[in-house]
């Protein structure tokens, strides 16, 4: 009894240590965000100051990148979740013996290294669009390239999300529907598009977010636009300002309002699942008349 | 015709590779209940799926990598040069990561730049597989279920902040005048501070943070389906718990720790933001090289002969340990 005890308070510090490895550098980070010196200094503390917050805030080019990540964030939403949908969907069509080959090809993006896809998708694509000077002009621009470059490997993750939720879809229900002279169209968009909608919002904040926070692919497909990540990278390799402390705390404030909130939405769904199976099993009983006492000993 | 427009007969050859496989599957194994493609899908759905699908995967994956292998095999040249009579094939890009082109012995900058590279992606991927496991398994066997959710929104929470500020707040942390020095000094532990970024401590550190989730989200999956009465059987026959792992858990979630284990090791051998901003001033990254072939000697061919390289490096590896582990390709990449 007593080396399980020891164990569990071995487990306990062993979680604490790695929370403490995974939450440490953020927490120091934020108190920079708050010190006023000019170095991101986290000991000694020497004030509290916003004035990073508004040096962040006054910043032109960080807020250029801003909304170009923005912009790009939404274009790759905007490819990568209907093509990822699309090769999820014939994924679970395709011949067997083609399948694994179509899905290592597919899968591929998200094992070469980032800096290899922005490589490839620039010289590709510059020499397609220098067909003419007129495509050229209009086409090569860095947020298009980078569009293009994400897009590549975030449609596979899309792929990931589909396939994992096209598993738990029973046929049946498209054979029923067909039965009852529903078209193939009308399946799709009635039954496997309801179905899938789960998969599909988690899809979008996926893609929207790697594509939001990438650097390797996007630091050569960007050319000269800026996105956020390459103004905060240039400006790491520059120095260290605590205004780049100030963003990861704006950052991380807006993450943890989007992690309670999930989080409660979640618990209240469940409660309700809950309440609701408690419902069935009591209407249950009372139909088949089954004794209160063996109902509470079973629950 | 030139090399590089070869390149796009490529994407016809992989259709009617496919074409061809449809064709003898359905006559090796004629299924009457089976339905066409476009039977099922409907036209005008089957068409936007294909077109969906095709343009994926020709113009964002594999042409471009194509394309990139073949820009290797060119010389560097002035883009006015570019399709005239100096545009041969060559094999001198290549040649020039093992003999500098200037002359003179071997290129050592370059090849210790990439052997570097690969030591220390692999040294990472061992420490996160060391740090991983433990919670991995806790989360996957040990823990109750309330307390499994809070673990794996704390897991996740971390990194919503991106890789850049990640790196940033380590070197907070690990700079000549960052915290740990500060302290350590303040407390009169030590005298001078330690640089720990110039002796790639900041390296080390930095990539394993930025993947530790790519190695415990596959560990905690492939656990997480083992059955609890094994471990329990194990244990009632009086295996110690080393054994426990050694000859249970591990062999059971070895495919998991295959596909943690190749992820981590490409994207750490792919990074690019933490030897960037972590490394020692005397410390190459050959990622780092590749970013200066593009970026300060606008150099695109040798930079794409040197991308293949570390490409092809990092495959050959990865099959190899697979090979090593006995562990197929088909079961690491599910």
């Amino acid at each position: 009894m007593r080396s399980k005890h020891v164990m569990k308070i071995m487990v306990g510090f062993y979680i604490l240590l790695f929370f403490g490895y995974l939450f440490g550098p953020i927490i120091v980070m934020a108190i920079t965000a708050f010190n006023p010196p000019n170095y991101p200094q986290a000991y000694p503390i020497e004030g509290f100051t916003l004035d990073w917050f508004v040096k962040l805030w006054n910043d032109r080019a960080m807020m250029d990148g801003l909304l170009n990540s923005i912009i790009i964030g939404l274009c790759v939403v905007a490819i990568s979740v209907p093509v990822g949908l699309a090769a999820a969907i014939m994924m679970t069509q395709i011949y067997h013996r083609a399948r694994g080959l179509f899905y290592l090809v597919t899968i591929s993006p998200l094992l070469t290294p980032g800096v290899i896809i922005g490589i490839s998708t620039v010289i590709f694509w510059k020499d397609v669009m220098s067909v003419t000077d007129v495509t050229k002009a209009i086409f090569y621009k860095g947020i298009i390239l980078a569009v293009l470059g994400q897009a590549s490997f975030i449609s596979a993750y899309v792929l990931l999300i589909f396939m994992a939720r096209l598993t738990r879809f029973d046929r049946a229900q498209e054979e029923a529907a067909l039965d009852l002279g529903a078209s193939h169209p009308q399946v799709f968009w009635h039954i496997l598009l309801p179905f899938l909608k789960p998969a599909i919002v988690s899809a979008i904040v996926i893609a929207f977010l790697s594509s939001f926070e990438n650097y390797n692919t996007t630091t050569f497909a960007i050319l000269a636009d800026k996105t956020l990540v390459t103004v905060l990278a240039g400006q790491a390799r520059q120095g260290t300002t605590p205004a780049l402390s100030a963003l990861a705390v704006v950052i991380i404030s807006f993450s943890l309002c989007g992690a309670i909130i999930y989080e409660v939405l979640k618990r209240r769904e469940q409660r309700l699942a809950d309440a609701a199976r408690e419902r069935a099993k009591i209407a249950e009983q009372a139909e088949v008349g089954g004794t209160p006492e063996l109902a509470t000993s079973s629950a | 015709m030139s090399s590089r427009s070869l390149v796009f007969i490529v994407p016809l050859v992989v259709i009617a590779i496919f074409w061809l496989m449809a064709r003898v599957e359905r006559r090796m194994a004629p299924d009457a209940s089976q339905k066409g493609y476009f039977e099922r899908n409907g036209k005008v759905l089957g068409i936007a799926f294909i077109l969906l699908v095709a343009f994926w995967m020709l113009f964002l994956v594999v042409l471009p990598y194509l394309y990139m292998v073949v820009e290797s095999f060119h010389p560097t040249l002035t883009p006015l040069k570019r399709g005239g009579p100096e545009d041969v094939l060559t094999l001198r890009q290549y040649e020039s990561f093992i003999v500098p082109p200037t002359g003179g012995g071997l290129n050592w900058t370059h090849i210790n730049a990439f052997l570097f590279s690969i030591f220390a992606s692999v040294v990472v991927t061992a420490i996160n597989f060391v740090i991983c496991y433990p919670l991995a398994y806790y989360m996957a066997q040990a823990g109750a279920p309330q307390r499994v959710r809070l673990i794996l929104l704390g897991l996740v929470v971390p990194y919503w902040v991106n890789e850049i500020l990640r790196a940033f707040s380590l070197r907070l942390l690990l700079a000549t005048k960052g915290l740990i020095n500060n302290v350590l000094v303040g407390a009169g532990i030590i005298d001078t501070p330690i640089d720990f970024l110039g002796q790639n401590v900041g390296l080390y550190v930095g990539l394993s943070y930025a993947y530790l989730l790519v190695m415990i989200f596959p560990l905690y999956n492939a656990i997480e389906s083992l059955d609890k009465n094994q471990i329990e059987a194990a244990r009632d026959l009086g295996a110690p718990w080393w054994r426990i792992h050694k000859d249970v858990v591990i062999p059971y979630a070895k495919p998991g720790i295959a596909s943690g284990c190749t992820m981590v090791f490409m994207f750490s051998a792919g990074a690019l933001a933490a030897p960037q901003f972590l490394g020692g001033p005397r410390t190459l990254w050959f990622t780092s090289v590749i970013y200066n072939f593009f970026f300060q000697n606008f150099n695109w061919a040798r930079g794409s002969a040197y991308a293949f390289i570390l490409l092809a490096a990092c495959i050959a590896l990865v099959m190899v340990m697979l090979r090593l582990f006995k562990v197929s390709l088909g079961e690491t990449i599910k």
